[in-house]
């Protein structure tokens, strides 16, 4: 089947990549999963032989060319089978957000029509059975963990080891089937719809080609030179695009290994004993563990404590330069490698990182010494800026040229052009082909010649032609006295500090900016009990007046840094308060990405904004709070209002957090 | 008693309750001159969640204790698996099959989550000091059974990320769970669980009852509970055993138990006569 724009001998399909890698690779391990402790490992021709019976299974079971298969539970190696197995049927899989509530799971089950589920456990089951009572086209529910499960009426609730086994007993019956329809795919036949987290109103189903998910995979392979020999952990949701583009487009193009946790709560554990080569983690994945080793060290032997402070210092100096590529001087290297050997290699093996060869965050602006943390350890932490439309890849940052403030160059592949109002336009092989039954958001997305409005405002640096992302283009406004209104910018960098876990700063055609700010419970109160300060809730520790002297000194600090960028000045927060609550996506405040849903909060707490601007000193509040199993409930409290001094313009700054 | 038939009864929600597997008939348990137990009978079904429940000092865990063996009641007997039971240690009765957790946590607090409950597979060991001391031959395999087991009841359990952690570290109610895994990791056919909820919040009872349940389904467990949470025990069980002053005062389903009025008035502490 020749495609005008498929590049010779490129497999069409990911089950055509599937065949040649059992081929190329047969014996080599394609997955492995530690069960009941330990690492099971499936080579290629293996794991082609469960999806086969799988896609033989679900022949038996009666699926169609077009069929959604809707696939939820955490990343396991059969879960990821039976995605590539829904593709050899024809079908078309859509991963789910396994912890979604299951009102958005039923959402989305009904907007794509799925007529299998494939479940990971019973917990998944129960909320599609629940979601069952207004659905009616869920045909058969597939299930991995069969814990709890076994009194339930299985007339159409089945064991996907039990559908292997129909498929391969079924196997004379259906391989000229399959056969045919595997043949049918090509470069334009459908590979995945994955659901957008939705930062505005409902998820959007967006389609992915097989065209967009094996050029893709091909040209950030080829970047970052990914070879058949590299190992990742699959740890993030199965329904984001990123573990998608990871475990199994790029997985299937090089041919590496994608490795399993046992549980969530293993993860780390799990990635110390398989040490991956290729690591992606979100920042908020980074910050924790430079949080928890930062705590731990606090806790150690004074010697050690001064080794590691010692070394990490010169690191940070020493280590960016050498991963960069630049000279270092032979006294420094030596003391960086005497660190390696006392501090920083220990370290590393503690954080599963030894290994890392290319590491990647998106998703959030990092913060800049956590970045520079890491890079001092020697670990390759690169940024990477994408969206779920364009199969991930947008930018990347290539080696030597990584900074924290830019999200790099164009991938291979991509067209960037800047509108005039800011915002970030691209063009790329990856791009999207529509969101599914929504005509009118594709046309306001995509254009005729293939342009993609990222929603993000940014420029192009003229000397580097690396990418900076300033905000959200709709969230960035214009002060009442007419200048640039970012709240991201700020927000970012009041995350920065170890303290704040979350920010939201208003000012949209205001006369001044102000904040909501939640606070981090793992390092606030870990302060607290150095410092013999009792509380009882996260509500009472945020309503401390030592914690909120302690915001209030890291809100000056960031004003003082904000004052020091002429274009953003205006964006200094003048007040703010340290909400009663921490913002949930149980509450709907933040998105099941944790990313901040503006108008959400802005309605919900509309009280709080009237007092942030009418000058009080202290308002009553009640917020309604949902639990996590549903319920709904009520916390009221009295926040104090705090002023923070503010900079003029163009004052010289210098800012520790920088 | 029960008119449910020799053979069993299904419940409400569709699962088989078998035979009548342990019987205690007319226990008194004396000591010196406390009657801790007066005259009572009742009997454990095979596959059923059978709970007894009672105010503080009715008897409870003294009951227990004579189903493990650990106390010799002077009055009555104990008929399993339809055989009188002569008077045993516990370690004779953990053999037939009968294992039990402890109202206050009974780990060795320096070893590890897995090593604690690997100790609950002793009564599968026989090999050898002599194979043992050199890992070798009979000790090996057995090991690597032992260990399977147990690491099939960490999954169980979902306690994967506590392996290799010293029981001495962890929050109660991950503790409790340990416990439960240990009685687990050694098959047996009836688990005793003495409170198995005491002290836990909300969330904990939740997990925990949902482990009762999900134990007695897979495995077909016959499940013994004392417990205090009166939701909980009215949720889990099949057929309740009421006790007050050493005596019994009520016997069968929860809703039965309930209505009854002598439940009633003990729990709500009408004065005795």
């Amino acid at each position: 089947m020749a495609q005008k724009d498929a590049p010779q001998g490129v497999p069409q399909s990911v089950p055509a990549l599937l065949a040649r890698n059992v081929a190329q690779f047969g014996s080599k391990p394609a997955y492995r999963e530690k069960e009941l402790g330990i690492w099971q490992n499936w080579s290629w021709a293996e794991a082609a032989e469960e999806i086969d019976a799988m896609a033989h299974g679900l022949l038996a079971l009666g699926a169609n060319r077009g069929d959604y298969v809707a696939v939820i539970g955490r990343n396991r190696p059969a879960l990821y089978w039976s995605m590539v197995a829904a593709m050899k049927v024809g079908a078309i899989p859509v991963p789910l957000y396994q912890d979604s509530v299951a009102e958005e799971m039923a959402y989305v089950l009904e907007h794509c029509g799925a007529r299998f589920v494939v479940c990971g456990d019973q917990e998944q089951v129960d909320k599609v059975i629940e979601a069952q009572e207004t659905l009616h086209h869920i045909e058969h529910i597939l299930y991995l963990d069969a814990r709890g499960l076994r009194k339930y009426d299985h007339s159409r609730l089945h064991a996907l080891k039990d559908v292997q086994a129909e498929g391969r007993a079924a196997r004379e019956r259906f391989a000229a089937e399959l056969k045919a329809r595997e043949a049918e795919l090509d470069f334009d036949s459908t590979c995945v719809m994955l659901y957008t987290s939705g930062t505005t109103g409902k998820p959007k189903g967006v389609v992915l080609s097989n065209r967009n998910i094996i050029l893709t995979s091909k040209a950030s392979s080829e970047f970052d030179r990914l070879d058949p020999h590299d190992e990742v952990l699959a740890y993030l949701p199965m329904a984001w695009v990123g573990d998608f583009i990871f475990s199994i487009g790029q997985a299937y193009w090089t041919g590496f290994c994608v490795n399993c946790p046992e549980s969530a709560d293993t993860m780390m554990t799990d990635l110390r004993e398989i040490g991956p080569t290729y690591f992606f983690a979100p920042p908020r994945v980074f910050e924790n563990l430079l949080t928890s080793v930062m705590i731990r060290m606090e806790d150690a032997g004074a010697i050690k404590r001064r080794l590691f402070h010692h070394f990490l210092a010169h690191a940070k100096v020493v280590g960016p330069k050498l991963l960069d590529g630049k000279p270092v001087g032979a006294l420094d290297k030596l003391k960086y490698q005497l660190g390696n050997l006392m501090v920083i290699g220990p370290l590393k093996n503690a954080l599963g990182m030894s290994r890392v060869r290319v590491g990647y965050t998106a998703g959030e602006a990092i913060g800049p010494e956590i970045f520079d943390f890491y890079r001092a350890l020697g670990i390759n932490l690169k940024q990477l800026y994408g969206q779920t439309e364009a199969s991930v890849f947008i930018t990347q940052q290539p080696d030597h040229e990584v900074r924290p403030d830019t999200v790099g160059v164009p991938s291979p592949g991509v067209e960037l052009r800047i509108a005039d109002n800011g915002e970030v336009y691209y063009r790329s092989p990856g791009v999207f082909v529509e969101y599914y039954k929504n005509p009118e958001s594709t046309a306001s997305t995509k254009d005729a010649e293939g342009w993609v409005a990222t929603g993000d405002a940014g420029f192009i640096e003229p000397d580097t032609g690396h990418l900076r992302i300033i905000d959200r283009a709709k969230d960035v406004g214009k002060m009442a006295d007419g200048s640039l209104f970012a709240p991201k910018y700020v927000e970012n960098k009041l995350k920065f500090f170890p303290n704040i876990l979350e920010a939201v700063v208003f000012g949209n055609g205001r006369d001044y900016c102000t904040a909501f700010i939640n606070i981090d419970l793992t390092a606030v109160g870990n302060w607290a009990e150095r410092n013999n300060i009792a509380y009882a809730s996260y509500q009472e520790l945020a309503g401390h007046p030592k914690v909120l002297e302690t915001i209030q000194s890291h809100v000056e600090e960031v004003n003082r840094s904000v004052a020091a960028d002429p274009m953003l000045s205006g964006c200094q927060v003048h007040r703010f308060l340290v909400l009663h609550k921490e913002l949930d996506a149980d509450d709907g405040e933040l998105t099941r990405t944790r990313k901040v849903r503006r108008r959400i909060i802005e309605e919900k707490f509309a009280d709080l904004i009237d007092a942030l601007y009418s000058g009080k000193a202290r308002q009553y509040t009640e917020t309604e709070v949902t639990y996590e199993d549903g319920r709904k409930g009520k916390i009221s409290a009295t926040l104090e209002i705090r002023d923070a001094a503010t900079m003029a313009e163009r004052a010289p700054a210098k800012v520790a957090a920088e | 008693m029960l008119d449910a038939s020799q053979d069993g009864y299904t419940t409400a929600d569709g699962r088989r309750i078998g035979g009548v597997v342990m019987e205690m008939r007319n226990i008194t348990l004396r000591f010196g001159g406390v009657v801790a137990i007066k005259d009572i009978s009742f009997d454990i079904r095979e596959g059923e969640i059978r709970a007894i429940i009672g105010p503080n000092g009715a008897g409870k865990s003294s009951m227990l204790n004579v189903i493990s063996g650990f106390y010799n009641p002077q009055e009555g007997e104990v008929i399993y698996r339809g055989q009188k039971r002569p008077p045993m240690k516990p370690y004779q009765v953990a053999r037939q099959g009968i294992a039990r957790t402890f109202q206050n946590i009974a780990l060795f607090e320096g070893m590890t989550v897995l090593d604690n409950v690997m100790t609950g597979r002793l009564n599968h060991m026989s090999a050898s000091i002599f194979d043992q001391a050199f890992w070798w031959g009979k000790a090996q395999r057995e090991e690597v059974e032992n260990r399977k087991k147990a690491e099939e009841i960490i999954d169980f359990l979902e306690i994967q990320h506590i392996r290799k952690t010293p029981v001495g570290r962890l929050p109660y109610g991950l503790k409790k769970r340990v416990e439960l895994a240990r009685a687990l990791v050694s098959e047996p056919s009836i688990l005793l669980l003495d409170e198995p909820m005491a002290g836990m919040n909300v969330e904990e009872k939740e997990d925990m009852s949902r482990f009762v349940l999900d134990v007695n389904d897979e495995y077909g467990t016959t499940i013994v509970l004392i417990e205090h949470d009166m939701g909980v025990v009215m949720d889990l069980s099949d057929r309740v055993v009421v006790m007050d002053y050493g005596k019994k005062i009520g016997d069968g389903t929860p809703d039965e138990v309930r209505r009854n009025q002598e439940v009633i008035d003990a729990y709500l502490g009408v004065a005795h006569d």
